[in-house]
């Protein structure tokens, strides 16, 4: 067990060096000069040349990565060329308020989405079934940012009830949260609906049935514990997405967190903010994979006997 | 001269094929009102010039007619520059349509290259190319895209390459596991005995015999990519202005939105639709390619 897990993070590590190196490539391959950002345009050409030595920048590019990685592996992310601070810093200060925008919208997307999901199923063909389908289509065709900026229409500008944008109090989350959780509330109650249609059929169900249990005890007992392992699945993967998802809604919201961060230093080619903060999204997109494999073993027996006897 | 025959052979089952594939597409209601509503769009965007004219309506700019709420000269009313909503989101149904299918097009023939090498040659290769793949997925879509983008400008052909590079992995993806279940099967181990050339195989012998999955992937890529463009034209690093996109539109629209709703309200619809068609005729798609998988 210990070992899988040891085994699955040193995985890890050669998927984040390969995102480190694709983005200081993309990053430093093209015009635009780090030293040049750091003192501003007008500038004098002495001052940028003598900055461009003591940052290193006229070194090989193969040297400038290894230096790079070198003092990323010690902890050491470089500083912000816009900020002058030190990269884990900013990037450290934003996290939070990220997380918690994704958390809320994940509660937010199992609260709604596994519920409609397994009615969904039970009622199959009915016209319940049919809205549910129909709201999951609808949330996944539309643009994310588009859903943020009608509820801000609706909420903040017609009907006056919560803040457009800000991020002070819980009461800012609401509305980030729900647009940030609609993609993921699509596609868990399209995934529980089909899950659950699928243990439904099962034999064991037939059996329960046969033996007279209640409707309920059959549904929650019997049906969602053996369709659970797919739906984890989902909400894991979807969380990571939501992290690095969170990009243009924090935008429509003016939330600081991770993803206008991105924004921001992608479009100043703020390098070393750009590549701390994916590698810190992936890096957590990959952890939380690994949690829900870990916790396959303790939901399915099955799983478990086979790290037993193993 | 054998394989000749062979091809004879197969070619009115192949019609059948897709004939019967057909007839159960059309059976299903919400693909069929997908590709109607597909249709419509291409026509629509195919045809713009002939609707309303592009430098008058959808671009120059007329501040005697700004911000008209929707009436019978502009069914969709005009925006803060006095252009007519309707003419602009058809010309950008054009751009949406045909940035989307060169973005499918590019990263569907990438990733098809790159999943055909991996999936048929395996071993080395196959573990070298999908772990740069893997790098490349673990990487959120969009925020790839907007680095590149910022590395190379913005712009129409950088729009298409960004957006390209992300949605390789996933084709490669689809590629390699087709090529992969068709591989081992007996009719290739024909093709290898008679010394055909590895490409030939791979491009005449297992690609056709995988098209259904990469053809409802692509599908369903058009509509993530419509998302895609919108997104990054949003926050200003896609489609510049003056030209005509939803996503640009809604981000000029954001200033005006407490007065002037329907700026908001009618680009997302359209982005909406498209993505919807897309969607639903992929789904048709699958089912109708493969009956087993329904539900």
């Amino acid at each position: 067990m210990l070992r899988y897990v040891f085994k699955r993070l040193l995985m890890m590590i050669p998927v984040i060096i390969g995102i480190s190196f694709l983005l200081f490539a993309v990053m430093n391959l093209t015009p635009g000069d780090p030293a040049r950002l750091i003192l501003g345009e007008h500038a004098l050409q002495s001052d940028v040349d003598k900055l461009r030595e003591e940052m290193g920048l006229n070194e090989n590019f193969f040297v400038r990565y290894g230096n790079y990685l070198k003092d990323a592996v010690r902890g050491n992310f470089g500083e912000s060329y816009m900020l002058g601070l030190p990269v884990s810093e900013v990037v450290l200060s934003r996290f939070p308020t990220t997380l918690k925008l994704a958390t809320g919208a994940m509660i937010i997307a199992v609260l709604i989405g596994i519920p409609v999901g397994i009615i969904s199923a039970v009622k199959q063909y009915t016209i319940i079934d049919a809205l549910s389908l129909f709201s999951s289509l609808l949330l996944t065709s539309m643009p994310g940012f588009w859903l943020g900026l009608m509820l801000i229409l609706l909420f903040a500008l017609k009907l006056d009830l919560l803040p457009a944008i800000g991020s002070d109090s819980w009461v800012n989350y609401i509305m980030p949260s729900i647009t940030l959780a609609a993609a993921t509330l699509a596609i868990l109650i399209r995934m529980t609906r089909s899950t659950m249609l699928e243990v439904i059929r099962q034999d064991y169900i037939r059996t329960a049935k046969a033996k007279g249990a209640e409707g309920k005890r059959i549904i929650f007992k019997h049906a969602l514990r053996n369709a659970l392992l797919p739906i984890i699945t989902v909400i894991g993967i979807n969380f990571g997405i939501q992290l690095g998802g969170s990009v243009i809604i924090e935008n429509v919201f003016a939330i600081p967190g991770i993803g206008s961060l991105m924004i921001d230093s992608v479009k100043m080619k703020d390098a070393p903010v750009v590549l701390a903060s994916v590698m810190l999204v992936a890096l957590l997109g990959g952890l939380v994979n690994l949690a829900v494999d870990i916790m396959y073993i303790f939901i399915d027996p099955r799983i478990k006997s086979q790290y037993v006897k193993g | 001269m054998a394989e000749q025959l062979a091809v004879n052979m197969l070619k009115p089952k192949k019609r059948s094929q897709v004939k019967s594939i057909w007839l159960r597409y059309k059976k299903n209601k919400l693909a069929m009102f997908g590709l109607v509503m597909l249709v419509m769009m291409v026509l629509c965007a195919v045809f713009a010039d002939l609707i309303v004219d592009y430098e008058a309506d959808a671009v120059s700019q007329n501040m005697k007619i700004r911000l008209m709420s929707p009436n019978k000269d502009h069914i969709f009313g005009t925006d803060q520059y006095g252009r007519d909503i309707f003419a602009r989101i058809i010309f950008g149904a054009r751009i949406s349509l045909m940035v989307g299918l060169a973005t499918v097009s590019l990263s569907l023939t990438a990733g098809a290259m790159i999943g055909a090498t991996a999936g048929y040659y395996g071993g080395k290769a196959d573990n070298i190319l999908m772990r740069i793949m893997d790098v490349l997925l673990a990487i959120p879509g969009l925020l790839m895209a907007l680095a590149v983008v910022a590395a190379l400008g913005p712009g129409l052909v950088n729009l298409i390459i960004a957006n390209s590079i992300t949605r390789v992995p996933q084709f490669a993806r689809v590629v390699r596991s087709a090529i992969l279940s068709i591989k081992g099967q007996e009719f290739i181990e024909a093709a290898k005995a008679c010394g055909t050339r590895n490409t030939r195989i791979i491009l005449r012998h297992i690609l056709p015999n995988a098209i259904g999955p990469i053809i409802v992937q692509a599908t369903l890529n058009m509509g993530t990519t419509i998302l895609g463009i919108a997104a990054l034209s949003f926050i200003g690093l896609g489609i510049q202005p003056p030209t005509p996109e939803w996503g640009s539109m809604l981000s000029d629209a954001r200033s005006q939105m407490r007065y002037y709703p329907y700026l908001v309200v009618i680009p997302g619809i359209a982005i909406m639709l498209a993505v919807m068609s897309f969607n639903l005729i992929g789904d048709g798609l699958r089912d109708s390619l493969d009956p087993k998988l329904k539900n």
